[in-house]
């Protein structure tokens, strides 16, 4: 396959590369839409720092079954673990490199924020049990985010790693993990919910009254059941938001320290690229920024010819008359022939097109990586590898 | 319509619209995870809850658990504290108490329209594959978790719908690639077993031509086409046989292009195979468009390629009378 030219001219050279990027972190959050390799990408990421000696983690939400098995994955765990390093070292590598992996369970992980700041067992076991936490803990939008973020300060602290590569949600919308520690926190300090639950802070008859009509109409649609259960989370719950506020701060500390980076996966369809450069606005807006692009499954080129030229060339050669010495199956043949070389060189040169400039787009500086479209899908660690090597190649 | 996320499905969405439309059916396409390129794919401004027309015969909107909520408060008298609700940040806890009441708006308000037989056909566009499950899930779990009330009612008229055949199809997309195919799988099982709705044909999208049927193997030129240099040798016989010369460098790109999709086939055709084996429904396939950004254009071909197949089913997918839910 020929190396094509991805559009990397000398004016716009990035100033990092990514080996330097890898090397400067202590977290990277990949984020992007869904479909675009974003776990295999975090798991190549992984594996590279590994390989260079440092200790590092992938943690992800939902792998697919094949990558979980090639990676020895057992399946949820409350605990990182360990990969073989026969799976993945290979002759040349630092010794001193660690690899681990781990699936999120956001629910698990909720459980242990709420057991952590609970006055005692009794209060976490009240909280525990309640229905209206149990829909928190595995139904709100948002959670899963939340306590991708909230392992990610855990791992941060713990100090056995050197890099921790986060692997994003598939939500609804990429990029609700920057929002969701303020969404639950606005959820838990709900202004009725505790003129409800602690009326004696409130001394407002009135405001109570208007709480009261409120919550009789709601018990009209969802039933009485629903409106206690949450009553009893609120009451279970007092006391317990000063601390979940404090560790939303330094999740938000975490993210904004100058070792955590942001690394966009995309793949290069015009939908995808727009996506990302509106992530890396939204990301901007949050006062983050972005310092990596890795651009997947871009198809390859082969050779330099415009696909419209070459297609025009098959047609005419269709269009010959056939004689003796030209027989219509050879030109047939050809013309096919030609025609799968003007298939990839549209596609590609159209991706190209797509992708042209996104990275003065997303500003100078970020670091920008193109993965080709491989032949064969990604499932094992040698691929892993391939596109490792892949995004570490210096650029040509 | 549901699918992982990347494989097309607004896409599949808007190619079998316009093949309900040509034969005659009004369709409305429902867009239910905001903004899905559907609008730019017909050239117009993205969607709003009141409804467009996209194209003759098909009109679209996007259906918002909120603005379905204050729609059905209103419908049941309970308009004057919406506004309140929303503002007081309550709303957000009971969605969150009560899992699956902003999908079971959104469901309910399908299921109004359905019922209204304003459109002889309706397309969902429905969330990523993952949550496609949970989406189409919540009106049970609703039944179980609130005991009385309108919404109940909702939720069970919402189930009789999707348990009914000949008023809701589930139809997957998916792309010929590992990934995909088992979570279409997965997604396939999950909705049979929880959901009990039944499911259309599923639709393989992105194959690339020399898959689909006709143009074989042996069309591509003879000899073992991992063989590059015999690839090349054949190439480059051919160009002479032709009387069209070929450079040395047109020959080694070409035989290079043609391995790579020969190569790519084969892991298509593979999972295609795959996932026969383990879904036993009938498959429509979707040509991988090389020349174009999804436009106008390609819904229409992609469109003669549904239609196509579609003539070929045993069970006629789309003409019935009633309104039909997928």
């Amino acid at each position: 396959m020929n190396k094509a030219d991805l559009g990397t001219s000398a004016e716009h050279q990035p100033a990092i590369t990514f080996a330097s990027l890898l090397a400067e972190s202590h977290v990277i959050i990949c984020a992007g839409s869904g479909g675009v390799g974003k776990t295999t990408t975090a798991a190549a990421l992984a594996i590279q720092a590994a390989r260079s000696g440092e200790r590092s983690i992938v943690v992800t939400i939902d792998p697919a079954k094949r990558l979980a098995d090639a990676l020895g994955l057992p399946g949820l765990a409350p605990d990182p673990v360990t990969i073989d390093e026969h799976l993945w070292r290979r002759s040349g590598d630092s010794a001193s490199g660690q690899l681990s992996a781990m699936m999120l369970d956001p629910k698990a992980t909720f459980d242990a924020l709420v057991a952590r700041y609970a006055d005692g067992v009794e209060q976490s076991e009240r909280i525990l049990a309640n229905s209206f936490y149990r829909s928190i803990s595995s139904a709100l939008g948002g959670t899963q985010e939340y306590m991708a973020m909230e392992k990610l300060h855990e791992l941060s602290e713990c100090g056995d790693y050197d890099l921790i590569v986060v692997d994003t949600p598939p939500s609804r919308n990429a990029l609700d993990f920057l929002d969701a520690p303020e969404r639950l926190l606005r959820l838990l300090n709900n202004r009725v919910f505790r003129v409800i639950t602690a009326p004696a802070r409130t001394g407002f008859r009135a405001a109570g009254v208007a709480v009261q009509t409120l919550v009789r109409a709601i018990s009209r649609v969802i039933g009485t059941e629903v409106v206690d259960d949450i009553v009893a989370f609120f009451r279970a719950f007092e006391g317990m938001e000063e601390g979940f506020r404090e560790r939303a701060v330094s999740v938000r500390a975490l993210i904004a320290e100058s070792t955590t980076q942001f690394v966009l996966i995309t793949s290069p369809r015009r939908d995808a690229v727009e996506e990302a450069e509106y992530f890396a606005e939204r990301i901007g807006d949050h006062g983050y920024r972005v310092s990596g692009l890795i651009v997947n499954r871009v198809h390859p080129m082969f050779g330099s010819e415009h696909g419209d030229t070459l297609r025009s060339r098959a047609a005419a050669l269709r269009g010959l008359p056939a004689t003796e010495s030209a027989p219509a199956s050879a030109r047939d043949r050809l013309s096919k022939h030609l025609d799968v070389l003007a298939d990839f060189q549209s596609v590609g040169s159209r991706e190209r097109h797509n992708l042209d400039g996104v990275q003065l787009r997303l500003g100078r500086g970020a670091a920008v990586a193109f993965v080709p479209f491989l032949a064969m899908d990604v499932h094992s660690i040698e691929a892993l590898d391939e596109i490792a090597a892949l995004i570490f190649a210096a650029p040509s | 319509m549901a699918g992982k996320g990347g494989v097309g499905k607004t896409t599949v969405v808007a190619a079998l619209a316009v093949v309900a439309a040509r034969s005659g059916l009004s369709v409305l396409i429902a867009e239910v995870e905001g903004k899905s390129g559907l609008s730019k794919a017909f050239g117009v401004n993205d969607l709003e809850y009141e409804e467009i027309v996209l194209s003759k015969g098909i009109s679209a909107r996007t259906l918002t658990p909120d603005a379905a909520l204050s729609e059905w408060l209103q419908g049941n008298g309970l308009g004057r504290i919406a506004r309140r609700l929303n503002a007081s940040g309550i709303l957000e806890i009971v969605a969150t108490a009560v899992p699956g009441m902003k999908d079971i708006l959104v469901l309910g308000k399908i299921k109004g329209l359905e019922q209204s037989k304003a459109f002889d056909l309706i397309l969902v566009d429905a969330p990523a594959a993952g949550h496609a499950v949970s989406f189409l899930t919540s009106p049970l779990g609703l039944l179980e978790a609130v005991g009385v009330g309108p919404i109940k009612t909702q939720a069970s008229d919402v189930v009789a719908m999707l348990s009914d055949p000949s008023r809701a199809q589930v139809m997957l997309v998916t792309t010929p690639e590992e990934t995909p195919v088992r979570e279409a799988i997965e997604t396939a099982f999950a909705l049979e077993d929880r959901v009990g709705v039944a499911l259309g044909p599923i639709i393989v999208n992105g194959i690339y031509a020399d898959d689909l049927a006709s143009t074989s193997e042996n069309d591509l030129g003879k000899p073992d086409l991992f063989d590059h240099t015999a690839l090349q040798e054949s190439i480059s016989r051919d160009a002479q046989a032709s009387g069209y010369p070929l450079s040395a460098r047109e020959i080694s790109d070409i035989a290079d292009a043609v391995s790579f999709r020969h190569a790519r086939s084969r892991v298509q055709s593979h999972q295609a195979d795959e996932l026969s084996k383990s879904l036993p429904i009938p498959q429509l396939r979707l040509p991988y468009l090389f020349d174009g950004e999804i436009g106008f254009p390609q819904i229409e071909r992609l469109a003669d390629a549904l239609s196509a197949q579609i003539e070929s089913l045993s069970d006629p997918l789309i003409g019935e009378p009633a309104g039909k839910n997928e």
